[in-house]
């Protein structure tokens, strides 16, 4: 093994600037990963031949796999840059930004139509008020796992980059947020409000833009059954948009003009 | 002005002020550095403490306020802790309708775990990420009120400093857009810092990369009085790593995790071959009655004789064993799953099979923005107060990490998701109190000035063109602080460290920026946080330097008192009388000031000590 790690770096100072690569030379240390990689760099801004340019700017915050900052393509796979250990990646490396969000610099994308996303679904539970109103429901054991497994989505775009569905002209709100709205639906209380997500998940972008290419489910760092959410949830928005047709024909016929 | 609040930092604490202040019907615009979404809080993995008392112990909050207090070494105001303590289980209670996905037992009822510090399982927990659940329910509530209309996010914009007015009062903060690197004022009618810890200022730790405390220090050099700022904890049980150090939870020992080394001295063997008889399990051995969940500062301390005074880390380096391997691994993936997986992604080793190997790691700050409280004569705190979370600075609040109150000199664990939470419900309502008062439009002038001075300020370290590369500063600051200002500290070692961080402060002068670009010029933010956190820094060295006592996580060898004669040292009267004086000498406070480029620190004593009926006496604290 070599004394250096070699990395190469896809640059861009911003929106609609012209991209180029940057390639670094890191000297080579015990459980070394991507982000003590890049900051080793920030140490030596220096490319290999000797240029002194501004450190690369990335996201990353947690470092734990918990936070989804740090989220970019490494070796053209989308993942999350703290958990990806060097000593299990071919070298050189190739670190560029994930493609399906707009630019701002470098490594380093926005990410805010997810949260958008979240906003569309209403994915909360409307509680009443923060103050003391005993305490909540009680849940299976079971129900709890299947929840925290699908709570453990930390928006960091994976799913979202390797949808086909995902591009500048789609509006399709992607895996992550249909499969918080199974969360929610499937919670004792947030299923009093469930019919609402339902009909935000059958709207324009909503879950019927899925094109069922199952790639989101692959590059899951959480290992969420994403296809399964959108599978059904795919089924009680078709339901749900069935039951508001019959409804709608009901109040028609009780009653009013025609 | 129209009443308008600003809350700075989007963790469990600020988005829990966020909420109280939008549920009351009022406008919020809440900064971070990052989404809200993505904030520190999602580090947090054991629990939440609370006394619901769910498993016939006869817990009670009484009780978690005599844990905490003691804990903390009787550091901390207590009617705080007592606010703390009762309103826990409603906290909890509060989460689990939100919908976080705490653990059940079989009847479907909250579950609870052992955690340090306590004999009762008094802990709730998601998995072992529960901050990560928490955290995400706050955020769904926030999303709620901002699509309401009530709240607006400022996400990847960083506060730089608070603006005052002629009488010295905050009305509003300048902050920046870390994308495009505008500089703005904003009005405010109060505001609340909830930034978190300074855990960056000592390189590796268990903290996110944005920990840098630069929000809270700079405020420190505008002026805001800091609290403790020697107390660090340092948590036993973490993963040394590169680029950070990863925490282990507690909540592993709480679910009966075992602490050992092999009693042979480099004994080279794998783990899983050494036998029962050939391990020392030495807090087990130590501690018979609290065992493996003594209190952090315990177990830390421990861990470094071991390895450092003994020898006895594993291969003779620094590093103990962590084992659960005798737990079912269904067990494991239920309570423990998160950092089961963490140690198995980042060290490559099964857990489930095979003992972790972890050492102690600079894990939080008891220390923080001092702020106050207003109790009435039951040690209880008023509810429309507008004292409480108070900086010294009218109009400016501290809540979260960020703030000193709640864990004295040391915190005990699953109590900082709790501090957050409680600490954002009652510093919310204080704001609108305070507002209440203040009839006065915000100057325009104070916010242009403000305004002006950070313009120029950027401007300047944009035209830094030194010599010195400030992230290699901020590693040596890293390693500076890490060597000398953790769980063991010498004076001798502590005045070398206050001119070794001069000469720092000196070469930042020197810093060449790296990058001139005005998108994303993190180079540029780096290098203002950067001062930020040497003058910290150096707060945090001499403040240790001037404490010569040994209290929860603030440790001198040199001046810890001889082993009582007796068992419980209350029996040894002549151990007594020295621990009384000691304990009167140092019980105080620390609260320093920054003025002219100068730390002013200064003891002050517990002003919940001086009232007829203070909640608990100090007493010595013992865990054996």
């Amino acid at each position: 093994m070599t004394s250096t790690i070699i990395v190469r770096i896809k640059r861009q100072e911003g929106p609609g600037q012209p991209a180029h690569w940057d390639e670094f030379h890191v000297p080579r240390r015990a459980s070394a990963n991507v982000i003590s990689v890049l900051m080793e760099i920030q140490r030596n801004p220096k490319t290999s031949d000797g240029r002194a340019v501004p450190p690369p700017s990335w996201d990353a915050a947690c470092l734990e796999e918990v936070c989804g900052s740090c989220t970019m393509l490494i070796n053209g796979r989308v993942r999350q840059a703290c958990s990806a250990l060097i000593d299990q990646l071919e070298e050189p490396l190739r670190l560029e930004p994930m493609t399906k969000f707009p630019l701002v610099r470098d490594l380093c994308v926005d990410r805010q139509r997810m949260f958008e996303a979240l906003k569309r679904v209403r994915a909360w539970i409307p509680v009443d008020g923060t103050y003391d109103l005993g305490p909540g429901p009680r849940q299976a054991s079971a129900q709890q796992e299947v929840n925290y497994v699908l709570s453990t989505c930390m928006t960091c775009g994976c799913c979202l980059e390797v949808c086909p569905q995902i591009n500048s002209a789609s509006d399709f709100i992607g895996a992550a947020a249909v499969s918080q709205v199974r969360l929610f639906n499937e919670h004792p209380t947030g299923k009093l409000n469930a019919e609402e997500r339902l009909r935000a998940l059958a709207a324009p972008g909503g879950v019927g833009d899925c094109g069922k290419a199952a790639n989101c489910v692959q590059v899951c760092p959480k290992e969420i059954p994403l296809t399964s959410s959108i599978a059904e949830m795919s089924r009680e928005a078709t339901r749900q948009a069935i039951k508001d047709w019959l409804v709608r024909d009901e109040r028609k016929s009780h009653g009013g003009p025609a | 002005m129209a009443e308008r609040y600003i809350v700075v930092g989007g963790g469990l604490a600020g988005l829990m002020t966020v909420i109280k202040l939008a549920e009351a019907g009022k406008s919020v615009d809440v900064f971070s550095i990052v989404p809200v979404k993505r904030s520190h809080s999602v580090c947090a993995q054991g629990g939440i403490n609370g006394a619901v008392n769910t498993k016939g112990e006869g817990d009670h909050p009484e009780i978690h306020v005599k844990d905490t207090l003691r804990g903390g070494d009787f550091l901390a105001e207590q009617p705080p802790v007592k606010g703390m303590c009762y309103a826990a289980p409603g906290i909890i209670y509060l989460l689990d309708r939100m919908g976080v996905t705490f653990n059940r037992t079989g009847e479907g009822l909250l579950d609870f775990r052992r955690f340090g510090g306590t004999l009762h399982n008094r802990t709730a927990f998601a998995g072992a990420s529960t901050g990560q659940q928490l955290l995400y329910a706050l955020d769904e509530q926030v999303r709620r009120h901002e699509a309401a209309g009530l709240v607006r996010k400022f996400e990847y914009w960083e506060y730089l400093g608070y603006v005052r007015d002629d009488s010295g009062a905050c009305r509003g903060i300048v902050a920046m857009d870390l994308r495009s690197m505008e500089i703005q004022a904003f009005p405010a009618s109060a505001v609340m810092l909830a930034t978190g810890g300074p855990g960056v200022m000592y390189g590796r730790s268990t903290n996110s990369t944005i920990n840098t405390g630069s929000a809270a220090a700079r405020s420190y050099i505008d002026g805001v009085a800091y609290g403790n700022p020697e107390f660090i904890q340092v948590h036993p049980t973490a993963i040394p790593g590169e680029d950070k150090n990863r925490l282990m939870s507690e909540s592993a020992r709480g679910e009966g995790g075992r602490v050992w080394v092999p009693k042979k001295k480099g004994d080279g063997r794998a783990p899983r071959d050494i036998q029962e008889s050939e391990r020392w399990y030495f807090l087990e051995e130590k501690y018979p009655k609290y065992r493996n969940l003594v209190p952090r500062d315990v177990a830390s301390r421990e861990i470094f004789f071991v390895c450092r005074n003994l020898g006895l880390g594993i291969d003779g380096k620094d590093g103990v064993y962590l084992d659960v391997s005798h737990i079912p691994a269904a067990t494991l993936d239920k309570k423990l799953g998160g950092i089961m997986e963490i140690y198995e992604k980042f060290v490559g080793v099964d857990p489930r099979h095979s003992p972790m190997k972890i050492f102690p790691s600079v894990h939080y700050s008891m220390g923080g923005i001092w702020c106050d409280y207003e109790a009435d004569r039951n040690n209880d705190l008023l509810r429309d107060s507008p004292r409480q979370q108070a900086t010294n600075v009218p109009g400016l609040y501290a809540s979260g990490e960020a703030d000193y109150a709640y864990h004295g000199a040391n915190r005990l664990g699953a109590n900082s998701l709790l501090s957050c939470i409680y600490a954002g419900q009652i510093g919310g309502p204080a704001m609108i109190s305070h507002a209440r008062n203040e009839k006065t439009d915000v100057p325009q002038a104070a916010l242009d000035s403000g305004a002006k001075y950070w313009r120029e300020r950027f401007d300047s370290i944009y035209r830094m063109q030194g010599s010195e590369n400030p992230y290699v500063i901020g590693a040596e600051m890293g390693e500076l602080m890490t060597r000398t200002t953790t769980v063991v500290k010498e004076n001798a070692e502590l005045d070398a460290a206050t001119g070794e961080i001069q000469k720092l402060l000196e070469r930042w002068k020197a810093s060449n920026v790296l990058d001139t670009g005005r998108t994303m010029n993190q180079s540029a933010v780096y290098v203002n946080q950067l001062w930020n956190m040497l003058v910290l820094a150096e707060l945090t060295i001499r403040a240790s330097r001037m404490r010569d006592e040994c209290r929860g996580s603030h440790y001198k060898p040199a001046f810890q008192l001889p082993e009582p004669k007796t068992k419980d040292p209350g029996q040894d009267p002549e151990w007594m009388k020295a621990w009384r004086a000691r304990d009167e000498k140092w019980r105080k406070t620390t609260v320093c000031t920054y003025a002219g480029g100068q730390h002013q620190i200064d003891y002050q004593p517990l002003k919940s000590l001086q009232v007829e009926n203070p909640i608990l006496k100090p007493e010595p604290r013992w865990y054996g």
